[in-house]
C-alpha cells in the first residue's frame, strides 16, 4: 500500500511504479482471459442468457396488448376508475374482429383465462361472431354474451394490456388485484401457492437435517478409515450417481408401496395387520424418503472433504487435555466442520427446493413441490409467464438464503470441495 | 537408576509389547522406569517406536502386552481424559478455530476450574513462555515458534505432573530450536514436572535430558546420562548412532581385565577396551571419537600400539582441525584436534603414525 501523500515510486528509467506493473500484467491477463473466455461464453449461453429471458417473461406481457391495439390505447387513454363507456366497447369490437381475422383471438383468450378462468371460450365465441357486430357495440356485445359486462374481466383487461406486469407474481403468491387496483389475496379455495411454496421449504428443510444426520458419521467413517476400505464405501456412496434416478426412485417404489416389499415383511413379521399396512408412498414421506437417498452423496461428499483435513491430533490433544470424547466433538470436531456442514447443507437444499421428478413419481398429492407446479404451467396450462414468476420467486428465495448463510456464518466458511 | 530409587519411580514400563498388525512387534519387551522430576528423551532413528511408546503412554494406543503404570497404578483402563498427562505434538495441534486465550482455557474449562481461577492461569502460563498480550490471536496468526511456545503453555497450564514432547521442535529452524532447547529445559528444572521427550536429534537428547534412552528397532539399546552415552556406549548402534565415531573391524587377539587386543583385518594391531566380547578370536567392532586420537603419539603412555594413517585430507574448521585419514583400509577414518598454537597443520599425502588411549577406543559387537 503506497503511503498517502509519499512520492510515488518509480522504475530505474523513471516510469510510474504503477504504471509499469499495470503493462507488466497486461498480457498474462489477456492470455488469461482468453483462456477462460469459451467457459464464460458458454456460461453466458447456457445461464445467464436463459435465466434472463425467464425473468424477463415472468414480467413480459405482449400477448393482450399486441393483439388487441385499440383496446390497449383505450385503456392508456383512460386511467383505472373510468367507467367503461361505448368507445371502450366500439375499441373491443375492433380488436376482436380483427383478431379473428389474424387468428391471435385464441392467444387473447389463453391470456385472460389465466386470471379469469372460463374467459378463453368467451373470447373465441365472441371472434367467430365479431364480424357481424352493429353499433351500439356495448348492446351488442352483451347481448351476445352478458359475461362482457363483468367488473371483473374488465379488470383483469386493463392488467392484461399494460407492457410489462407484476401480475404474473401477484398470481404467484395467491394474490390479485381488485377492480380498484388494490391487491387482495384470491378467495380461499383458489389458493395453492404460498401454502405449496411453504410446504417445498419445509420439506427441503427435514430432507436437509435427515441428510446430515446420516451424512455425518458417514463421512466421517470415510475420513478416518484406512485407505483401501475408505476407497470401498466411497464408492458405495457415489453408487447411486452410477444408476438412473428412474430406476432408483422405482425401486423406492416397489419397497414402500401398499403392496411393497416393506410392508410384506411387516405383514409376515405381524408387526402390522393386513389392514393396517402402512402408506410410504405417494405422500410427503415418500417424497422424503426418496430425496434423502438421492441427494445424500451431495452432503457427504463436502463433508468428507472438511473432515479429511483435519488431523487427528485435534481430537487426540483435547482428549490429553482432559476433554471426554462428547466435550471432544462438540467443542473441538463439530467447529471444525461447520464449513462441510454449511456447504453440504446449501448443496442439498437448493437441489432439494428445486427437484421435481421423484416428487412427481412418488410424491402423490402430498408430496409435490412448488417445482411440480411450474412444469404444470409449463406444459400443461402453458402459462410460462406464471411458471417464470413461480421460478423467479423460488431463484430469490434461494440467493435470500445464501445471504443469510453469509451473514450468519460467512461464505469464507463454506467449503464445497 | 539404582534401585533404591524404586520409590521415586513416576512412570514405568513393564515388558511392554506393541503390533500394530499382528504381524511385527514395533515395541519389543520395553522395560523404563521413569523417575519423578527426571527429564527423559526417547531417541532414535524414523520408526524405531518413539512415538507409539508415547501414544501407549498417552492413552491413545493399547500396548498389545505388559503394563504400564503411572504413579504406582496401572493405566491401561483409565481414558486418556483422566490420566492428566500434558502432552505437546509435533505440529502443535492448537486447536485453528480459538483464541490462543481460549486454548488455553480449554483444559481448565473441562476441569470445571471457575473464570478468575482460570485468568490467573492462562496469565502466568502465558507469561511463563514470554507470550502476555497473545491472548487474543488465533493460532494461525503466529510464528512456528510462536505457536510452539503455546502449545508448550497449553500442555503446563493446568499443572500437569508428567509432560510428554513428541519432537516438539522439530518444525522450527535451527537457531529457534536451541533458543527453545533451553527454555523447555529451565521450565523443566523450575516447575519440577516429569517430562518425556521424543526427538531423533541427539543433539537435542544430548543437551536437554537428565537420561537418554536410545531405541532402535522396537528395543532400547541404552538407557543413560548423556556424558555416558556419548562416551561409554554398550554396542556399535548407540556408538555410531551418538556423535561422530570411527569404526575399525577386527578380531579379538589377547584380552585380559580392562585391555584387550585386536588384530584389524588389514594386520594391524591395536589396543581396546573390552565391552561386549569375553574371550579370543571373536569378531568385534572398535569404535574411536574423532578427538580422542592423539596425532602426537609422544603424548601417549608406554607400550601401546600405535597405528600407520595417510592423510587424505585437512580441514581447516576454526577452532579445530579436521582430518579425513586413511587407516588400515578405512578411508573414513576421522581426526579432530585443536587449533593450537602448536598444533601440526598436516598436508594431503603424509604418512603420520596415530594412537589412543586403549581406555578411548571400545571393543563393541561385531555389527
Ligand atoms: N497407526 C499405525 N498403524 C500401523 N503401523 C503403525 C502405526 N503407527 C506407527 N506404525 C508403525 O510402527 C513403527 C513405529 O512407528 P513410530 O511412529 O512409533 O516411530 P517413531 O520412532 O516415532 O518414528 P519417527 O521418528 O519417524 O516419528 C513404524 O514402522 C510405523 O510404520
Ligand atoms: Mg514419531
Amino acid at each position: 500500500m503506497a503511503e498517502p501523500g509519499a512520492a510515488a515510486l518509480t522504475t530505474a528509467d523513471g516510469m510510474p511504479l504503477r504504471a509499469a506493473l499495470a503493462r507488466a500484467s497486461r498480457r498474462a491477463r489477456l492470455r488469461a482471459a482468453l483462456l477462460v473466455a469459451p467457459l464464460l461464453l458458454f456460461v453466458l449461453v447456457s445461464f445467464v442468457w436463459p435465466i434472463g429471458q425467464m425473468l424477463l417473461r415472468s414480467v413480459n406481457n405482449v400477448q393482450f396488448a399486441a393483439n388487441m391495439p385499440e383496446l390497449t390505447a383505450w385503456f392508456a387513454a383512460n386511467p383505472r376508475g373510468t367507467p367503461v363507456d361505448e368507445a371502450a366497447f366500439a375499441a373491443l369490437a375492433a380488436d376482436l374482429r380483427l383478431a379473428a381475422a389474424s387468428r391471435t383471438v385464441g392467444t387473447v383468450g389463453t391470456r385472460i383465462n389465466y386470471e379469469l378462468p372460463g374467459s378463453r371460450s368467451l373470447f373465441t365465441a365472441t371472434g367467430r361472431a365479431a364480424g357481424g357486430l352493429e353499433p351500439p357495440y356495448r348492446e351488442a356485445l352483451l347481448a351476445l354474451n352478458p359475461d362482457w359486462g363483468r367488473e371483473e374481466l374488465w379488470t383483469v383487461m386493463r392488467g392484461a394490456s399494460a407492457r410489462y406486469t407484476a401480475n404474473f407474481y401477484l398470481a404467484a403468491l395467491d394474490l390479485r388485484r381488485d377492480a380498484g387496483g388494490g391487491i387482495v389475496r384470491v378467495a380461499p379455495e383458489q389458493r395453492v401457492y404460498v401454502s405449496l411454496f411453504l410446504r417445498t421449504f419445509a420439506l427441503s428443510a427435514v430432507i436437509t437435517v435427515v441428510c446430515l444426520a446420516l451424512g455425518f458419521p458417514v463421512a466421517h467413517l470415510l475420513a478416518t478409515l484406512p485407505v483401501r476400505r475408505a476407497n470401498m464405501l466411497m464408492i458405495l456412496v457415489l453408487l447411486p450417481f452410477w444408476t438412473s434416478l428412474l430406476v432408483r426412485t422405482s425401486s423406492w417404489i416397489v419397497l414402500l408401496q401398499g403392496q411393497g416389499v416393506v410392508n410384506n415383511v411387516l405383514v409376515a413379521l405381524g408387526i402390522v395387520d393386513e389392514g393396517g399396512r402402512l402408506s410410504m408412498m405417494y405422500n410427503q414421506t415418500g417424497t422424503i424418503v426418496a430425496m434423502t437417498h438421492i441427494l445424500l452423496p451431495f452432503m457427504i461428499l463436502p463433508l468428507y472433504s472438511v473432515m479429511k483435513t483435519i488431523p487427528p491430533a485435534y481430537a487426540r490433544a483435547a482428549r490429553s487435555l482432559g476433554a471426554t470424547s462428547w466435550t471432544t466433538f462438540r467443542r473441538i470436531y463439530l467447529p471444525l466442520t461447520v464449513p462441510g456442514i454449511g456447504a453440504g447443507a446449501m448443496l442439498v437444499f437448493i437441489l432439494a427446493v428445486g427437484y421435481y421428478i421423484t416428487p412427481a413419481l412418488v410424491g402423490g398429492a402430498s408430496g409435490q413441490l412448488i417445482s411440480n407446479q411450474i412444469a404444470f404451467h409449463m406444459q400443461n396450462t402453458l402459462n410460462w409467464s406464471l411458471a417464470a414468476a413461480l421460478a423467479a420467486l423460488l431463484l430469490a428465495a434461494v440467493l435470500l438464503l445464501y445471504w443469510l448463510y453469509d451473514r450468519l456464518v460467512g461464505i469464507d466458511n463454506m467449503k464445497l470441495g | 537408576m539404582a534401585p533404591d530409587d524404586i520409590d521415586r519411580t513416576f512412570v514405568a514400563f513393564e515388558r511392554v509389547q506393541k503390533s500394530y498388525d499382528g504381524v511385527t512387534l514395533v515395541v519389543k519387551d520395553l522395560n523404563l522406569a521413569i523417575a519423578r522430576g527426571e527429564f527423559l528423551t526417547m531417541l532414535g532413528p524414523s520408526g524405531s517406536g518413539k512415538t507409539t511408546c508415547l501414544m501407549m503412554l498417552a492413552g491413545f494406543e493399547t500396548a498389545t502386552h505388559g503394563e504400564i503404570r503411572l504413579g504406582g497404578r496401572p493405566i491401561t483402563t483409565v481414558p486418556p481424559h483422566r490420566r492428566g498427562i500434558g502432552m505437546v505434538f509435533q505440529n502443535y495441534a492448537l486447536f485453528p478455530h480459538l483464541t490462543v486465550g481460549e486454548n488455553l482455557a480449554f483444559p481448565l474449562e473441562v476441569r470445571g476450574i471457575g473464570r478468575a481461577e482460570r485468568e490467573a492461569k492462562i496469565a502466568r502460563a502465558l507469561d511463563m513462555v514470554q507470550m502476555k498480550g497473545f491472548a487474543g490471536r488465533r493460532p494461525g496468526q503466529l510464528s512456528g515458534g510462536q505457536q510452539q511456545r503455546i502449545a508448550l503453555a497449553r500442555a503446563l497450564v493446568f499443572d500437569p505432573a508428567l509432560v510428554l514432547m513428541d519432537e516438539p521442535l522439530g518444525a522450527l529452524d535451527k537457531q529457534l530450536r536451541e533458543h527453545m532447547q533451553f527454555e523447555i529445559k529451565h521450565l523443566h528444572e523450575r516447575l519440577g514436572i516429569t517430562v518425556v521427550y521424543v526427538t531423533h536429534d541427539q543433539g537435542e537428547a544430548l543437551t536437554m535430558s537428565d537420561r537418554i534412552a536410545v531405541f532402535n528397532d522396537g528395543v532400547i539399546q541404552q538407557l543413560a546420562a548423556p556424558e555416558v552415552l556419548y562416551e561409554q556406549p554398550m554396542n556399535s548402534f548407540v556408538a555410531s548412532f551418538i556423535g561422530e565415531n570411527n569404526t575399525l573391524d577386527g578380531t579379538v587377539e589377547t584380552i585380559a581385565g580392562e585391555r584387550c587386543t585386536v588384530r584389524l583385518d588389514g594386520g594391524t594391531v591395536i589396543d581396546a577396551r573390552p565391552v561386549n566380547v569375553s574371550r579370543q578370536g571373536v569378531r568385534t567392532r572398535v569404535s574411536i571419537r574423532p578427538e580422542r586420537v592423539e596425532v602426537r603419539p609422544e603424548r601417549l603412555p608406554r607400550g601401546v600400539h600405535l597405528v600407520e594413517a595417510e592423510v587424505l585430507e585437512f580441514i581447516y574448521m576454526g577452532d579445530i582441525f579436521r582430518v579425513r585419514l586413511n587407516v588400515a583400509g578405512n578411508d573414513d577414518f576421522v581426526m579432530k584436534y585443536r587449533n593450537a598454537p602448536d598444533a601440526v597443520r598436516l598436508v594431503p599425502g603424509a604418512r603420520i603414525q596415530i594412537g589412543w588411549r586403549p581406555e578411548d577406543c571400545r571393543a563393541l559387537d561385531a555389527a
